[in-house]
């Protein structure tokens, strides 16, 4: 019997067979539970939106919930609304990618450390999409161990900040994952992105030892390099580079045409 | 080790011959994912079935098994099981499963798994391969928890999520370690367990491989 199942015809069946039968098992596997998996990805997306809104509480009826809020594709060098994608299934990283698409940032630009970033952007609004009580711009940029994630509410003066969550992060747990503290978050609401209303530079920053005036958050203790990549990637995502353009749409002091053609300092965090 | 018994090969990996604490494996998701008792819980429950299921398999199939490709035949069983835990859990644990993130899919390289489909799966029937499966499994998870537990307690003052320590950061008092929340204090907790499982099961204690030799004069060369 071991001299029939070494022969190379029997090592070379089983494998065969072994191989068939794994295969067939994993792809029933991943084929019958994607649309489940589908639902619980979307289902966190805008469970994610809802919550960075205020707009979430546990157990209740996600899908219902988002009926108020619109999604709209922005193009970000003109501040303009864009029907060329479609809001549902535009991908911003793989806009990122395509040359087309997207761009390049060279080393003084790339305070959110990306390397290339999307010309558009899928933001959401919340109550009426001409008139929005709020707006939700989704933000990324390296932490101190990897990309962060997450989204950033601005009520609809574009310049005073509701709320903020990470809903993808590699910080260090007790830490920088503390970003997502409930109790640290809350002090984002009512925080000003612009120290005045014709600023094109955001003043927006984490600071150590108490935040002392409306657009300064305290940084997580523990966790500077954490701090300082949340810092740099709002200076990013909310100057003329990022969203800066489009938010010049709802601030009262700038021109929006003005903010197209403005040339912002980005100075990072070191 | 006790004979080969259902009783036997269920009870005694969680204390008399634990996967972790005796023989040393499985160490490195047993560092990384018990910063919190409910994923540990998770994670306990996925090498279970993983460990228990492999070892069914391998066995049904033992007598066919050609030697001479014997290891890849049980990793490609295991490597299947483990995406089908992975699957199951982002369709049906999605939060745990990001939290778990890509230790499940390391659970083809956890020894535990290949060691029992190699060393007792292939030799015994399916039946008691898959019992022995559950207990290594069980082995695995008593030791998971107990780490789970004393990190996540000391680390975040909390036990499954519930408070039991408020914490500064909450507003409380208790002043968390943060290091118990870094991998490597799981090593100072495996190695406390260790120690106290070898005080009570004095025969775990290894014979030394080699005998210290005592002090001795320095002899000139011959």
């Amino acid at each position: 019997m071991a001299q029939s199942n070494n022969s190379i015809k029997k090592i070379l069946t089983v494998a065969f067979a072994l191989c068939i039968v794994c295969s067939v098992i994993v792809s029933t596997a991943a084929v019958a539970l994607r649309p489940k998996q589908q639902l619980n990805q979307e289902l966190d997306r805008k469970t994610n939106i809802l919550s960075v809104a205020n707009l979430y509480e546990p157990g209740m009826d996600v899908e219902s919930a988002f009926g108020e809020v619109t999604p709209r594709v922005v193009d970000m060098r003109s501040g303009e609304y864009t029907d060329e994608f479609d809001p549902e299934t535009f991908d911003h990283f793989q806009a990122a990618r395509d040359p087309a698409m997207g761009r390049t940032l060279s080393g003084d630009r790339d305070i959110a450390g990306l390397s290339r970033v999307e010309n558009f952007a899928t933001v959401y609004l919340v109550g009426d999409p001409e008139d929005p009580d709020q707006i939700i711009l989704p933000i990324r940029g390296q932490g101190l161990w990897g990309l962060m994630r997450g989204f950033m509410s601005v009520e609809g003066d574009g310049n005073t900040i509701v709320g903020i969550t990470y809903y993808e992060h590699s910080e260090t747990p007790g830490l920088g994952a503390e970003v997502n503290n409930p109790r640290w978050q809350a002090q984002w609401e009512g925080k000003k992105i612009f120290s005045d209303e014709a600023d094109l530079a955001p003043a927006i920053h984490l600071t150590k030892g108490g935040a002392n005036d409306e657009t300064e958050i305290d940084a997580l203790s523990g966790a500077t390099l954490t701090s300082n990549g949340v810092t740099n990637m709002l200076q990013f995502w909310l100057s003329p580079e990022g969203f800066g353009t489009y938010l010049a749409r709802f601030r009262s002091g700038v021109d929006h045409e003005e903010v197209q053609e403005a040339d912002v300092e980005l100075e990072a965090e070191a | 080790m006790s004979a080969v018994t259902p009783k036997g090969v269920l009870t005694t990996p969680i204390f008399n011959n634990n996967p972790i604490a005796l023989q040393v494996l499985g160490i490195c998701s047993a560092l990384a994912v018990t910063t919190s008792m409910s994923v540990s819980l998770v994670m306990a429950l996925a090498v279970i079935s993983v460990t228990a299921f492999s070892n069914l398999f391998v066995s049904l199939i033992r007598h066919h098994i050609p030697s001479s490709i014997r290891i890849i035949v049980q990793m490609t069983i295991i490597a299947s099981l483990v995406i089908v835990v992975d699957q199951v859990l982002k369709a049906y644990a999605y939060e745990m499963s990001k939290q778990l993130s890509v230790f499940v899919g390391l659970i083809i390289t956890n020894c535990i798994v290949m060691g029992r489909a190699e060393g007792f799966a292939m030799q015994n029937s399916p039946g008691l391969s898959f019992l022995d499966g559950i207990g290594n499994g069980l082995g695995y998870g008593f030791i998971l928890m107990t780490v789970g537990f004393v990190r996540e307690l000391l680390g975040s003052g909390s036990v499954f999520g519930f408070t039991i320590l408020p914490t500064v950061q909450d507003g409380g008092w208790y002043v968390p370690n943060g290091l118990l929340l870094l991998p490597p204090s799981a090593f100072f907790i495996i190695g406390l367990i260790i120690w106290a499982l070898r005080s009570t099961h004095p025969e775990q204690v290894e014979a030394n491989e080699f005998k210290m030799k005592e002090n001795t004069q320095p002899k000139e060369a011959v």
